[in-house]
């Protein structure tokens, strides 16, 4: 708790728009997050902030949003249960609504993973990415975070393909995850993939990359950032 | 003591970064659908997040409609809650409640600028106002939002995602904001301050 406060803070005086609050192990245990945290970390930030993991319904998601979130985003259960896309819609408007896919190459396509956070449980949703996507807007997500799944963890850069492939078919705000380890391809994300945002983790907790020298450096790279 | 902020509850959810953000300035807030509390607040805050037909609905059950109307203190409309203090909306094509000039449109959505718009835009200052004061000319403010009111003689304030609409507007004592002070870092920490004026 502390240390997600702490850390809450830090990003937020380093300059990051917007911090992503990820309880990976959630789905797959089948337990929800313990959600006390929510509110504490809402006291300090004056930006907004996202919870993903073990929102399985409209009340999970109600009661992160009222402890002071601002969208809830989801993944595995949105898999289980499309419907509770609609109904998210619905209740909290589509601004509220992130839809967290998880994406890997597969044969010269790009294919959903569902249970990322246990590799024991991990498996095939056995649907395209490209179709997947579309549906998620057609139920009303406000904002798709592509996890592309081979980029992840090696930081060599964001799957610009991949990116590019799910930008040409979607018209809400599109977030590049999973890859990044260099200044530059926060760069590539953006002026290749034309990405409305990009997310990462590791370079940051590590503090490899500091958020506010790379967005200095996009802003020399002729990218629209808040300085 | 009362507090100083009456927070009116129309029933989205989210209310809670607001009454941070208050808090954080040292002020004193209430979330509430009692009449006599927001009729005797020293401000009022409309705040909105969902449909403008729900929050509508709710303002209209709870027998607040005329009395957000007659109000004569500072009042601030934020995201919906400036939609709502509108004439009408788009939305589902409901009536708001008709205290600032104009109709919210539905935002194009067109293939660099997805709809809903979310995130941080620039924000251009195009009139002079006390809730505005000592705020930087293209500041960054964070905005969710699929509807927005369009430029008018009222307007503060223009941000552009394809077109440009009103950031801000003000008619008489009443002035809303279509982003999100309360989640735009210390530009927003400086327009809510500017709005309550001395915290207690």
């Amino acid at each position: 708790m502390g240390d997600i406060i702490g850390l809450a803070e830090r990003y937020c005086a380093e300059g990051a728009d917007e911090l992503v609050f990820y309880d990976i192990t959630a789905s797959p245990d089948g337990r929800s997050v313990d959600r006390s945290w929510v509110s504490g970390v809402a006291a300090v930030l004056d930006i907004p902030f996202c919870v993903a993991g073990g929102i399985k319904s409209v009340a999970d998601a109600e009661d992160v949003l009222n402890k002071g979130a601002d969208k809830v985003s989801i993944n595995s259960p949105a898999l289980a249960n499309p419907t509770l896309i609609t109904e998210l819609a619905k209740r909290f408007g589509t601004q509220c609504v992130v839809i967290g896919v998880d994406s890997r190459e597969e044969n010269g396509s790009y294919s959903v993973y569902q249970y990322t956070g246990d590799p024991d449980k991990t498996k095939a949703a056995l649907r395209l990415t490209v179709d997947w996507v579309a549906e998620v807007q057609d139920r009303g997500a406000g904002e798709i975070v592509l996890n592309c799944m081979n980029q992840d963890g090696v930081r060599k850069g964001y799957d610009t393909d991949q990116l590019q492939t799910v930008r040409a078919i979607c018209s809400v705000p599109l977030i590049a995850s999973g890859g990044a380890g260099e200044l530059q391809h926060f760069r590539d994300a953006f002026a290749v993939a034309g990405v409305d945002g990009a997310l990462a983790a590791s370079v940051f907790h590590s503090a490899e990359i500091n958020i506010g020298d790379l967005k200095h450096y996009l802003a020399e790279q002729k990218i629209n950032v808040r300085i | 003591m009362m507090p100083k902020v009456a927070i009116i509850d129309s029933g989205g959810a989210n209310i809670a970064s607001l009454l941070f953000a208050l808090e954080r300035l040292g002020t004193s807030a209430v979330l509430t659908t009692d009449a006599e509390v927001i009729r005797t607040a020293e401000r009022v805050v409309l705040p909105g997040v969902g449909a403008a037909k729900d929050a509508m609905s709710r303002l209209a059950e709870t027998g607040l409609i005329d009395v957000i109307r007659t109000l004569t203190q500072p009042v601030l409309g934020i995201c919906l809650g400036m939609q709502l203090l509108c004439d009408a909306s788009e939305e589902e094509d409901v009536e708001c409640l008709g205290i600032i000039p104009g109709t919210a449109r539905k935002l194009p959505a067109m293939i660099d600028y997805p709809v809903p718009n979310m995130g941080w835009c620039s924000t251009r200052m195009t009139k002079e106002h006390k809730t505005l004061a000592d705020i930087e000319n293209g500041s960054y403010f964070y905005y969710l939002h699929s509807y927005a009111v369009p430029v008018s003689k009222n307007t503060l304030a223009i941000a552009s995602h394809a077109d440009e609409f009103a950031a801000v507007i003000a008619y008489q004592n009443f002035i809303a904001a279509q982003f999100h002070p309360e989640r735009s870092s210390s530009a927003g920490a400086k327009l809510l301050q500017n709005f309550i004026g001395t915290p207690q």
